[in-house]
C-alpha cells in the first residue's frame, strides 16, 4: 500500500539522510524552542533572542542557497540577480508589515510613516489591499515569480547564457535597487521597512511570536530542502543536469531546454520571495541595499562554499559563510573583506565541490 | 548723481588720452579731503587726466584703499605705500595714517568712472571686462558714453556686448522708434539676461508694433539658448561617453580575448586613481616646482601599476580557471574586495585629495551659459589619444596580431605557433593598463576613494554587452551611444530614471541582437 510513497522516501535519502533530517528536525522544533522560552534567562542554556535571529536570519539565508544551487549548481545558469528576488519577497511582506502599524507610526497617521513625511495623501495604486496578509503572501510569491518568468522567458528564448546571462541578471538587480532607492517608487526610499509592530495582530518582538516564525522558517527550509531533493532525483532533475552538461545535445534529443530551463528559474525565484517574506518578519527591515549587486554575487559564495549541485550543502554553505560573517564584523570588522575575498578565491581555485567534495573525499580515502 | 557721472562721462570723451606723468596735485587732494561735491567734482577733474593712473586713484577710492598722512595722499595695498600723485613708492609706512572714507554715493560714482575710463583703454581685455562690468549695471546716464564707445569700437565682440549695453539702456527711456530699434538688437545679440528685460517689456509697453518686436525677439532669443543647451548637452554626452570608454575598453578586450568577465576591473581602474594619487604626493613633496606636470608622470605610473597587478593575478588567478568562466566571475570578484579592503587599510577609508594641474582648471565659453570645463576636455581627447594608442597597438604591432588572432580562433592560433598562454598574459596586462589610465583620468573630475571602480563596473559591463567583442568599433559605438542616451534622458527624466531605462534598454536589446552591436562572425556552433 505504501509502495510508491515509500520508494519516493528512499529515492530522497538513505537512511542516514533520513535520520539527520530528523536529528536537525528535532533541534529546530523541539530543543530551540525550549532553550528560548522555558530555560530560565540566568541559565547558560538560555537561547538568546539575538541567536534566534541570528539562525533565523541564516535559515532564510539556507532557503536563498538551495534556491541558487537549483539553478546554478543543477542547470549551471550563474544569476547575479537573485538577491533582487530576495528583497521582492520581502517588500511585498513588508508592505503588509508597514500596515499593520497603524496609527502606532511618529506621525500617529493611518498611512505609514514615510508617505506621511513625503505628504502624501493616500496610498500609491500598488499598495492596494496592502492590508490583507493572504495578499501579501501572495504578492511575495507572485511578484518575483512574474518577473523571474518574464525576464527568463525572453532571456532563454534568445539563447543569452554563461557570463552575458549573470551580467544580465547583474544589471536587472542594479536597475531596481536604484528604482527602490527613489522615495517616488513608494517604498520608502533610502531606509526601506522598519519599525514594524505588529503581524496578523500579534506583537512581533514578543518571543513567542518570534519563535512561530522562527520555526516556520525551518519548515520551510526542510520544505524546500526536500522540494529540491525530490526534484533532481526524478526524470526532471536529469535533464536538468544534462542541460547543465551539454546543451547543445539536448535540444537535439529533441528536448525543448526553454521550458526546463524556465520552470527552474521561476520556481527558484519563488523560493528566494518566500525566503525574504520570512527573512523580514525576522530580521525586522528591509531596503534596497539588499538588492545591491554585491549581495547577490555572496549568494553564489554561499553555494559555491557548500559545494554545487549538493543541495545540503548549499546549505552548510549559507551557513559556514554567515556564520563567519557574523562573527568577523563583530571581531574584527576589517577583515571581513579580505576573508570574504580569499573565500571566493580559494574556493573556486581549489576546492570546487564545496565542503561537501572535501567531506566525500575524506570519506572515501579513509 | 546721474547728471555728475554724465558729466565725468562726457568729460573723458572729451578728452584725447594725453600722458601725465603726475596727476592734479590739487584734484587728488580734494578727493581725499574735501566734503562732497567737491569730491565729486574732483572725479570729473581726475577723469580729464584719463590715464592709468587716474583709474588706480578712483579704484583705490572704491575699494577703500586710499589713506592720507598729513597732506599726503597714499595707496595703501598689502602693506606698501604708493603716492597717489606722484606715483612713487613710499619707503616706509607712514605711522599715522587715516582712511580716506567714501559714502555709497562716491563710490558708485568712481566705479562708473573706472569702468567708463577703461572703455576706452588701449587694453582689449579691460575694454572687455569694463563693458561687461557695464552690462551688469549700467544706468541710462552712461547712454550717450556707451553710444560713442561704440562708435570707435572696432573689436567684434566687446561691439556686440556694448551694443546689447545700449539697447539696454534704450528700453527704458528713449521714444517708440528707438524703443523698436532696441528691442530689435536684443533679439539679434542678447542672451539669457535679456530675457527677463524682454518679458517686461511685453507686460508694460504701450506701443503694438513694440510689442510684436519683442515677442519675435523673444522666440530668436529662446531659440539661441535651445542651441546652447544642445551644445552644451552634446558635449556631456562626448564627455561621459569617453569616460565610458577608458572604463570599458580594457574590459572588451579581455573579455573578447579569453571569454572571462574581470569583475576586478572596476577595482584596476581605483587602482590607477591612487597611483595617481600618489604620484601626485611625492610632486608635491619633492618637486613643488613643477607640480603642474605630474600628470605627465602619473600616467605611465597609472598604467604600468595596473598593468602589473593585472598581470600577476591573471598568472596566480585567471589563468588556473580556463574554460570555468563562471568561476572565474566569482574569483574575480573575490579579488576586487580583497583590492578594496587592502586599500582601505593602506590609505584609509576616506575618499582622497587629487588637485587638478592649474591648465586643467577653468573653462572656455562657447557661448554664453555654456562653458565646457579644460578638464573635460582633457579627458575627451586623452581617451581619444589612447583609443588611438590601442588601434595602433591592435592593428599595427605582432602582440596585436597575436592578440587578434587568439581572440578568433585559439585553437588555430595555437596551432600556428601564437605562444597563447604568453599572449594571455600580456593581454590582460593590457586591458589592466587601460584601466589604470581610466583611473587617472577619472581622478581629475571625480572622487578618489575605496569604492571607485564599484561604481563604473556595471556601466562598463553594459558597454562590453552593447558593443560586443572583439572589435573596437563597437566598444566606440556603445560607450559614446551610451554617453548620449544616458544624458539626452538625463534631461528629461532625470539621473536615476536615465540610468534604469539604459539599463532596460540594454536588457531588451540583448534579446534581438545576444552578441552585441559588432559581433564578429564565428563558425562554431557554441558561442
Amino acid at each position: 500500500m505504501s509502495g510508491p510513497l515509500t520508494s519516493t522516501f528512499t529515492l530522497l535519502y538513505g537512511a542516514r539522510g533520513w535520520s539527520a533530517l530528523a536529528a536537525a528536525g528535532c533541534v529546530l522544533f523541539v530543543a530551540f524552542p525550549m532553550l528560548n522560552l522555558l530555560a530560565p534567562a540566568d541559565s547558560v542554556l538560555q537561547l538568546s533572542a539575538y541567536w534566534v535571529t541570528l539562525i533565523g536570519k541564516i535559515m532564510c539565508y539556507a532557503i536563498v542557497a538551495v534556491a541558487m544551487d537549483l539553478i546554478w549548481g543543477y542547470c549551471g545558469i550563474l544569476s547575479l540577480g537573485h538577491g533582487l528576488f530576495f528583497a521582492l519577497g520581502g517588500y511585498g511582506m513588508g508592505m503588509y508589515l508597514m500596515r499593520q502599524i497603524g496609527r502606532d507610526g511618529q506621525y500617529r497617521a493611518e498611512l505609514p510613516d514615510f508617505m506621511v513625511f513625503l505628504d502624501w495623501k493616500e496610498l500609491p495604486w500598488h499598495w492596494w489591499n496592502s492590508d490583507s496578509f493572504a495578499w501579501a503572501l501572495l504578492l511575495a510569491v507572485a511578484v518575483p515569480g512574474l518577473l523571474a518568468y518574464v525576464f527568463g522567458y525572453f532571456a532563454f528564448r534568445s539563447r543569452i547564457k554563461g557570463v552575458y546571462f549573470s551580467i544580465i541578471t547583474q544589471a536587472l538587480t542594479f536597475a531596481a535597487m536604484l528604482l527602490f532607492f527613489r522615495n517616488e517608487t513608494g517604498f520608502g526610499g533610502n531606509n526601506g521597512f522598519t519599525d514594524f509592530k505588529r503581524i496578523l495582530g500579534f506583537p512581533i518582538t514578543t518571543p513567542q511570536t518570534r519563535m512561530v516564525l522562527f520555526t516556520l522558517t525551518g519548515a520551510v527550509l526542510i520544505a524546500t530542502l526536500l522540494l529540491g531533493r525530490y526534484l533532481v532525483t526524478s526524470k526532471f532533475g536529469r535533464v536538468l543536469a544534462a542541460i547543465r552538461d551539454a546543451e547543445q545535445r539536448v535540444m537535439f534529443c529533441g528536448y525543448n531546454t526553454l521550458h526546463y530551463k524556465l520552470f527552474i528559474w521561476t520556481l527558484s525565484a519563488v523560493l528566494c520571495g518566500i525566503a525574504g517574506a520570512l527573512y523580514v518578519t525576522q530580521v525586522g527591515i528591509i531596503n534596497p541595499g539588499e538588492m545591491s549587486p554585491a549581495n547577490s554575487i555572496e549568494i553564489a559564495i554561499w553555494v559555491a562554499v557548500g559545494g554545487r549541485g549538493t543541495l545540503a550543502g548549499a546549505i552548510a554553505g549559507a551557513g559556514v559563510v554567515n556564520g563567519a560573517k557574523s562573527f568577523f564584523t563583530q571581531v574584527f570588522p576589517e577583515y571581513w573583506l579580505y576573508v570574504l575575498g580569499m573565500m571566493f578565491i580559494l574556493v573556486t581555485l581549489f576546492m570546487p565541490q564545496g565542503i561537501v567534495g572535501l567531506l566525500n573525499k575524506s570519506r572515501s580515502g579513509k | 548723481m546721474k547728471f555728475t557721472i554724465l558729466v565725468l562721462l562726457s568729460a573723458l570723451i572729451v578728452c584725447a588720452t594725453p600722458h601725465a606723468v603726475a596727476l592734479d596735485r590739487a584734484a587728488v587732494e580734494k578727493l581725499a579731503l574735501g566734503d562732497g561735491e567737491e569730491r565729486l567734482e574732483a572725479i570729473a577733474a581726475l577723469i580729464t587726466e584719463g590715464d592709468a593712473r587716474a583709474v588706480e586713484v578712483l579704484d583705490a577710492l572704491a575699494s577703500g584703499d586710499l589713506q592720507v598722512a598729513g597732506k599726503r595722499v597714499l595707496i595703501v595695498k598689502g602693506g606698501s605705500a604708493v603716492d597717489a600723485v606722484t606715483g612713487e613708492k613710499l619707503a616706509a609706512l607712514p605711522a599715522e595714517r587715516e582712511d580716506v572714507v567714501a559714502n555709497n554715493r562716491l563710490r558708485n560714482a568712481a566705479q562708473g568712472a573706472v569702468a567708463t575710463l577703461q572703455l576706452v583703454s588701449p587694453d582689449r581685455a579691460q575694454r572687455f571686462a569694463a563693458a561687461k562690468a557695464l552690462s551688469a549695471s549700467a544706468d541710462a546716464s552712461a547712454l550717450p558714453l556707451v553710444k560713442k564707445a561704440l562708435e570707435k569700437e572696432g573689436d567684434t565682440d566687446i561691439r556686440a556686448l556694448l551694443a546689447q549695453i545700449a539697447a539696454t539702456l534704450e528700453l527704458k527711456a528713449g521714444d517708440a522708434k528707438t524703443r523698436l530699434s532696441a528691442v530689435r538688437t536684443l533679439g539679434t545679440s542678447g542672451g539669457g539676461n535679456a530675457k527677463p528685460l524682454l518679458l517686461s517689456v511685453l507686460e508694460d509697453e504701450t506701443d503694438p508694433d513694440v510689442k510684436l518686436e519683442a515677442k519675435h525677439s523673444l522666440k530668436q532669443i529662446d531659440k539661441r539658448l535651445a542651441w546652447g543647451q544642445r551644445a552644451g548637452l552634446l558635449f556631456a554626452g562626448v564627455s561621459l561617453g569617453s569616460i565610458l570608454l577608458l572604463a570599458a575598453l580594457g574590459l572588451a578586450i579581455t573579455y573578447g580575448l579569453m571569454g572571462v568577465i574581470n569583475m576586478a576591473h572596476g577595482e584596476l581602474i581605483m587602482i590607477g586613481a591612487y597611483a595617481t594619487f600618489v604620484v601626485q604626493n611625492l610632486f608635491k613633496a619633492h618637486m613643488p616646482s613643477v607640480f603642474d606636470w605630474y600628470l605627465l608622470c602619473a600616467v605611465p605610473v597609472a598604467f604600468a601599476v595596473a598593468a602589473l597587478v593585472g598581470m600577476v593575478l591573471e598568472r596566480t588567478v585567471i589563468r588556473w580557471l580556463y574554460g570555468r568562466p563562471l568561476e572565474t566571475l566569482l574569483a574575480t570578484w573575490g579579488i576586487s574586495l580583497v583590492l578594496i579592503q587592502a586599500v582601505r587599510t593602506i590609505f584609509g577609508a576616506q575618499n582622497v585629495q587629487v588637485e587638478n594641474p592649474a591648465f586643467m582648471s577653468g573653462g572656455i565659453e562657447i557661448m554664453s551659459g555654456v562653458v565646457l570645463p579644460w578638464s573635460r576636455i582633457v579627458i575627451v581627447s586623452f581617451a581619444g589619444a589612447v583609443l588611438a594608442g590601442v588601434w595602433l597597438l591592435l592593428t599595427r604591432t605582432r602582440l596585436g596580431l597575436f592578440i587578434r588572432g587568439v581572440t578568433q580562433n585559439r585553437g588555430m592560433a595555437s596551432c600556428v605557433g601564437v605562444p597563447t598562454a604568453r599572449v594571455d598574459t600580456l593581454a590582460f596586462g593590457l586591458g589592466s593598463g587601460i584601466a589604470g589610465l581610466a583611473g587617472c583620468a577619472l581622478s581629475q573630475i571625480g572622487n578618489v576613494g575605496p569604492d571607485l571602480g564599484q561604481s563604473y563596473i556595471v556601466d562598463s559591463f553594459m558597454v562590453v554587452v552593447l558593443g560586443g567583442v572583439g572589435q573596437l568599433a563597437g566598444t566606440v559605438y556603445a560607450a559614446l551611444g551610451l554617453g548620449f542616451a544616458n544624458k539626452l534622458l538625463e534631461s528629461w527624466a532625470g539621473a536615476v530614471l536615465a540610468k534604469i531605462a539604459v539599463l532596460v534598454f540594454i536588457i531588451v536589446f540583448i534579446q534581438k541582437r545576444p552578441q552585441g552591436m559588432f559581433a564578429l562572425k564565428g563558425r562554431s556552433v557554441e558561442t
